[in-house]
């Protein structure tokens, strides 16, 4: 795992390595300090001339501002290798997420890639930050201090070698204790903080219901459930300070007892007024290192989970790669499913797709019905090589997919998904989604195609409207418009339109096919729908249920012969026996309100 | 973006926060936080007295050292050392109580306040819901809180424990020599003028940062969105050097916050170093020069005064050092309890309804109504008149709206004069663009808001003289967004009635069509559902919020969109389930699917909050207007 990490460290490795030696170096002027304070003080007393004292306060004076020096320059390095290294980890794990095959991304989810490419990251860059700087600061003190106390003090230091082991022996019980009761916790939090979520979304349902009252008592339960264990925690914890109390007081009490006998025994020549003095210091110091050990164990199996969950994302292999000798040309747009069959995941019991085999020539218009689950969009998926079959094979202009260099072939295989998504940007932008060198003329003529034309012309702005992120300011009907002429500036030998014109009204929806069909006559088009409308004129249509093919036909075969079609198409068009005559204008409603 | 959110207010926080929290915390815990106070003052100054018994030391050994006679001055130092120990035993025993009280007190305090966070959004009005986004609350519940977490547990208790130890040290110092005392005042000075210098730079770049890491996370939760769509696209390397963009921006800021927080210790600990050389040296020079002695002790300048001087010194810059590390925290947890207290003060949801919904039996001699405790099926309304006499109406479900205008907003009109009359047991239909105010009108029927002009009634009875809650348990609701509870599928069902036995939810469940696919799930009944419900498809999930609502049993009942992600070939099969539900309720119906609404004895087409044509549907297809023209397919709706 460390290595997996240490390889985003990169171009901040200097600064990585500096940072502990700068912190060795700051290290070794502040423990020099109170040691050579200790001389100075007892010249003091000794009654020495200010000349005398000038000389030593001077050279202290230089050991502080070097210590400053080398702390100041510690942070520094220290800032740039921890963000440095936090940039790169995102840049990492935002690089490697684009590889990822559409069975990775479903794997994981893309709320918790977000997580993992945000909090988590933060989380690690705050424990990088703790182990280049402090976590080698604070053993580095421990010992510096004990060596001088020991070298300056002697016996009395050795009050010290006691109370060392039982202070970090203390700390580290304590943690120890506390950390299961934490970990359980923090699940408990999330999961009272999920169930605020659900409150807060739901609350329509808890108002129309009148469980305002059910839901305090049920809120009540959990909170109090939770603080119970925090602060069981957190008693745990307050053990720490008077522990530290303990140590230190008791050090002092004990020093100035035994520094006093061996002055005045030794008549100042063993230990003296500055030592005693001193002494103290290093023993302040060493405190606050084991404390800050102690902190630093805490955040560091913090941020081990994160760590896991990031490295978990860098080491994943992408399910979809391009062959190594990949083919760089579709001969035409043909697609043949040879007995294939598919699944989500290794584990699911049941097959999306069981044994097609379908072929369909190049220029032909397909147009595929099912009910909810029946797997249309897993069948066109496998064109694109969105997900790869698991038994058989697809075909596009009579080569098998995966023999295809992955671009090429997504360049000819143009899809509007089903699950639309326009990024923030201008219209055009995101037009030229699909041919990022597309003239201004070629984007207006694919918004022509697609029907697009009318409302972005009314736009104030036009081409340039900005679209919110997610698309969240046009009306369905007019995202998927958008959509359509950004698949289609692709000039595609093979479109593929799942559900694409489901929000758009049936007049402009046959425009739109009418206009496939005479500008794009060369090119296969997949066209999956609710409507039985949608489809009705394609060459041969589709029935799709369970996983597999129904029935094919052309639309006047499957009215006779299959069941499905028939109910479906009966269910949309009771109407056709009452209202015979045609509609007598044509208004479009766009949203205006965002109220519903 | 709610870690923005919060650096922005610690920008304008309000007054009088701070004094609020204080107030909020001792109204907790009347008498343990006191006692706590008083602990830590007692704690902080037994840590600071140590100084002056080191000086008694030192006075004892500066007059013995000479002679070399231990024996002399071990009684002195010995009574010193062991009233130390037990000054300290005491400090110790302190030290536990308020650390340990302090727990409880954290802890407690961060739960009352969440319950009363809670417990007051719950009685907020549906408009709060609509006006805020979901993200913003939340971040009341974790941001704000885990600020006050840190602030309260140990922010506040060090602020005080400096505050006192300061005053001690200084007094100290004052006693023993008011020129040491000087020269460390002009240190400290300069130190805490280091730190707001270093501080405000740092709290600038640390606001810039949490904003460019609003950036980042921004666009990394759009792409992750939309990765299926960067990779039918190929556009896997666009994304990539805009992102690379936004990094390296981030990176610049953060390094920055980061690198002034990081230096600002380094510097004030070795600042503490030189100031502690300088009163080294200072002390020197008093005594070599043998400058007289200014103190409230009256003491002469000796070593032993020195000495404790040194001591004293790491103290107060340490002291300076823990605020200099507070700082961050005060501020930010005075800005999450900002919002928190601005949550509590919300105004809750108005309700100044008197009339009740009670169980009530025919009284079988003269045929009127009497109330009971028993359930009977049978619901009146209990309406208490001015001049003290109770009248009881049976609940029948006649739902009535006359000419009622109403805007989200004052400025802003969205229904205008909407007249609806449905009467018991009929189903009144729905249709419309997005935005034609359909869900409005239903919020105004359950009064999720309340109407600009006209009146609303329900049979007969005014709905603002109804106790909103009876008015609501009156009326089921189904909408498109389905939301589930984490628990199990029985849970989420009986939600529509906590009474209800098992074979109830079983029975709501069969008359919904949900029953097959219920048994079907691992555990049927029992499988546990989280997350709203992520392991059901969205038609599964609406029929179960169907069953909820037949358990419910409510005399009028509110579809939004109740069908909307059922196929068509299962909403036939459903249709049955939805008609048995329907059944004898008055049932106001949204739906843009035609198939949907047209059994319904009215339909009403409503275009931009008006409504433009009523009847049933062999009227309408007659009258060759708007509805004919969306049953033909001439436009969708959206």
């Amino acid at each position: 795992m460390i290595k997996t990490l240490a390889a985003s460290v990169r171009d901040y490795k200097k600064v990585t390595i500096a940072t502990p030696l700068l912190v060795l170096g700051e290290v070794i002027c502040e423990m020099s300090i109170p040691f050579v304070t200790a001389n100075l003080i007892d010249s003091i007393k000794d009654g020495a001339a200010v000349a005398d004292i000038l000389p030593t306060a001077g050279i202290l004076a230089i050991i502080a501002l070097c210590s400053l020096a080398f702390g100041a320059a510690a942070g520094i390095t220290c800032s740039h290798a921890s963000c440095g290294f936090a940039k790169n980890l995102r840049h990492d794990l935002f690089y490697k997420i684009q590889t990822f095959s559409f069975a990775n991304i479903d794997a994981f989810s893309s709320s918790s890639l977000v997580t993992r490419l945000t909090t988590d990251i933060t989380n690690v860059q705050q424990a990088f930050m703790m182990l280049i700087r402090i976590a080698v600061r604070s053993p580095l003190v421990l010992i510096f201090a004990f060596v001088m106390a020991f070298a300056m003090g002697g016996s009395v230091a050795m009050v010290y070698l006691i109370i060392i082991p039982i202070l970090g022996f203390g700390l580290f019980f304590i943690i120890f204790k506390v950390r299961p009761i934490f970990a359980r916790v923090f699940h408990k939090y999330d999961a009272l903080n999920e169930s605020v979520e659900e409150n807060v979304t739901g609350m329509r349902v808890v108002k129309s219901y009148v469980r305002e009252d059910h839901e305090k008592q049920k809120f009540a339960r959990a909170a109090r459930d939770v603080c119970a264990d925090f602060t069981r925690a957190e008693k745990l914890l307050a053990f720490n300070n008077p522990m530290m109390n303990i140590c230190v007081n008791g050090a002092f009490v004990t020093i100035i007892y035994l520094g006093s006998k061996i002055i005045i025994t030794s008549q100042g020549t063993l230990f003296d007024v500055g030592q005693l003095s001193s002494i103290f210091t290093y023993g302040f110091q060493i405190l606050m290192s084991l404390m800050q050990l102690s902190m630093i164990f805490v955040m560091v199996t913090m941020a081990d989970e994160s760590s896991h969950r990031i490295v978990e994302v860098l080491n994943a292999t992408p399910t979809i790669a391009n062959p190594t000798q990949p083919v760089t040309d579709v001969a035409d747009g043909s697609i043949d499913f040879d007995h294939v069959s598919f699944k989500y995941s290794k584990h699911a019991e049941r097959q999306a797709l069981d044994n097609i085999d379908l072929h369909i020539k190049s220029g032909e218009t397909i147009g595929i019905i099912g009910g909810t689950g029946s797997a249309k969009s897993s069948l066109v998926n496998l064109v694109a090589r969105l997900y790869d079959a698991t038994e058989g094979t697809v075909r596009v202009g009579g080569v098998d997919v995966r023999n295809y260099d992955l671009d090429t072939l997504r360049h000819q295989v143009a899809m509007v998904l089903q699950k639309n998504v326009l990024f923030s940007g201008t219209i055009a932008e995101n037009l030229r989604w699909g041919d990022a060198s597309a003239t201004d003329e070629e984007v207006r003529e694919a918004a022509r195609l697609a029907c697009a034309d009318e409302f972005v012309d009314g736009f104030s702005k036009g081409y340039d409207t900005w679209i919110e992120q997610g698309g969240s300011n046009v009306s369905g009907g007019q995202k998927q418009r958008l959509c359509i002429a950004r698949a289609l500036l692709r000039h595609p030998k093979i479109l593929i339109l799942d559900d694409s014109t489901s929000a758009v009204d049936t007049k402009t929806d046959a425009k739109i096919r009418e206009g496939l069909a005479t500008y794009l006559p060369d090119t296969t088009k997949l066209i999956i729908a609710q409507r039985i409308s949608s489809v009705q004129e394609a060459d041969r249509i589709i029935v799709m249920e369970g996983g597999r093919i129904a029935d094919i036909g052309t639309h006047d075969e499957l009215l006779k012969r299959s069941e499905i079609y028939r109910e479906t198409f009966t269910s949309q068009n009771k109407m056709t026996a009452e209202a015979q005559a045609p509609a007598p204008d044509d208004t479009e409603l766009e949203g205006g309100e965002a109220h519903e | 973006m709610s870690k923005a959110t919060t650096a922005e207010r610690a920008k304008n926080r309000k007054p009088g926060t701070f004094s609020r929290l204080i107030k909020t915390l001792f109204s907790f815990y009347p008498v343990l936080l006191p006692l706590v106070t008083l602990g830590v003052i007692v704690c902080a100054v037994i840590n600071s007295i140590g100084a002056t018994f080191l000086q008694r030391a030192l006075e004892v050994i500066s007059t013995s050292w000479q002679s070399g006679d231990w024996e002399a001055a071990r009684p002195q130092i010995l009574s010193l050392a062991t009233t130390l120990g037990c000054i300290y035993a005491v400090g110790v025993l302190s030290s536990l109580f308020w650390n340990r009280a302090m727990a409880i007190v954290t802890q407690g305090s961060l739960e009352k306040l969440r319950e009363k966070m809670f417990n007051r959004m719950q009685d907020l009005p549906i408009r709060y819901f609509d006006t805020h986004q979901r993200g913003d609350i939340m971040s009341h519940y974790t941001n704000d809180i885990d600020t006050l977490r840190q602030m309260i547990s140990q922010s506040l208790p060090n602020l005080l424990m400096t505050i006192i130890v300061i005053c001690t040290v200084f007094f100290i110092m004052l006693y023993y020599s008011v020129w040491m005392c000087l020269v460390i005042i002009a240190g400290v000075t300069f130190m805490t003028f280091m730190t707001k210098l270093l501080g405000s730079n740092s709290a600038r770049f640390f606001i810039a940062q949490q904003t460019e890491l609003g950036v980042v996370e921004g666009h990394i939760e759009e792409v992750m969105n939309g990765q299926k769509v960067v990779k039918a696209f190929c556009h896997e390397s666009a994304a990539e050097a805009d992102f690379d963009e936004r990094n390296e921006k981030l990176f610049e800021v953060s390094q920055k916050a980061n690198m002034y927080a990081n230096i600002l210790m380094p510097i004030l600990m070795n600042l503490g170093n030189l100031l502690y050389v300088l009163v080294a040296l200072a002390g020197g020079i008093f005594l070599a020069l043998g400058v007289p002695n200014l103190s409230i002790s009256g003491t002469a300048l000796s070593i032993a005064v020195v000495v404790p001087f040194l001591n004293m010194t790491k103290q107060f810059c340490g002291q300076i050092g823990q605020i200099s590390m507070q700082i961050n925290a005060v501020v930010m947890g005075l800005a999450g309890a900002d919002r928190i207290f601005e949550l509590i003060d919300e105004q809750p949801e108005e309700d100044e309804g008197y009339v009740t919904l009670v169980n009530a039996e025919r009284n079988r001699a003269t045929g009127q109504l009497v109330e009971t405790d028993k359930h009977t099926g049978l619901w009146a309304w209990k309406h208490p008149h001015h001049d003290g006499t109770l009248t009881y109406e049976e609940l029948r479900g006649d739902v009535r709206m006359d000419h009622v205008d109403f805007g989200y907003t004052p400025d802003h009109e969205v229904l205008h004069d909407v007249s609806v009359f449905a009467k018991p047991g009929q189903k009144v239909a729905f249709v419309g663009a997005t935005g034609a105010g359909k869900t409005t009108i239903t919020n105004l029927i359950n009064r999720f808001y309340d109407i600009a002009d006209g009146k609303i009634r329900y049979d007969g009875i005014n709905i603002n003289k109804i106790r909103k809650a009876d008015l609501r348990r009156s009326l089921g609701v189904v909408l498109q967004d389905v939301n589930l509870f984490t628990g199990s599928v029985m849970d989420n069902i009986r939600y529509g009635n906590l009474s209800a036995t098992d074979a109830e939810c079983i029975a709501a469940a069969k008359l919904a069509g949900a029953h097959d696919f219920i048994t079907r799930l691992p555990e049927g009944y029992n499988t546990m559902l989280s997350g709203n419900g992520a392991q059901l498809s969205q038609g599964q999930r609406q029929l179960i919020s169907i069953a909820r609502a037949a358990v419910a049993d409510p005399p009028a009942m509110i579809l939004d969109e109740a069908t909307s992600s059922i196929d068509t070939r299962t909403e036939a099969i459903v249709q049955r389930g939805m008609d048995a539900l329907m059944n004898g309720r008055t049932t106001f119906v949204i739906a843009h699917r035609l198939s949907t609404v047209r059994n319904s004895d009215v339909i009403i087409c409503l275009e931009h909050g008006r409504i433009i044509e009523r009847g049933n549907h062999e009227e309408l297809i007659a009258k060759r207007g708007y509805y004919y023209q969306l049953y033909t397919g001439a436009f969708e709706l959206e």
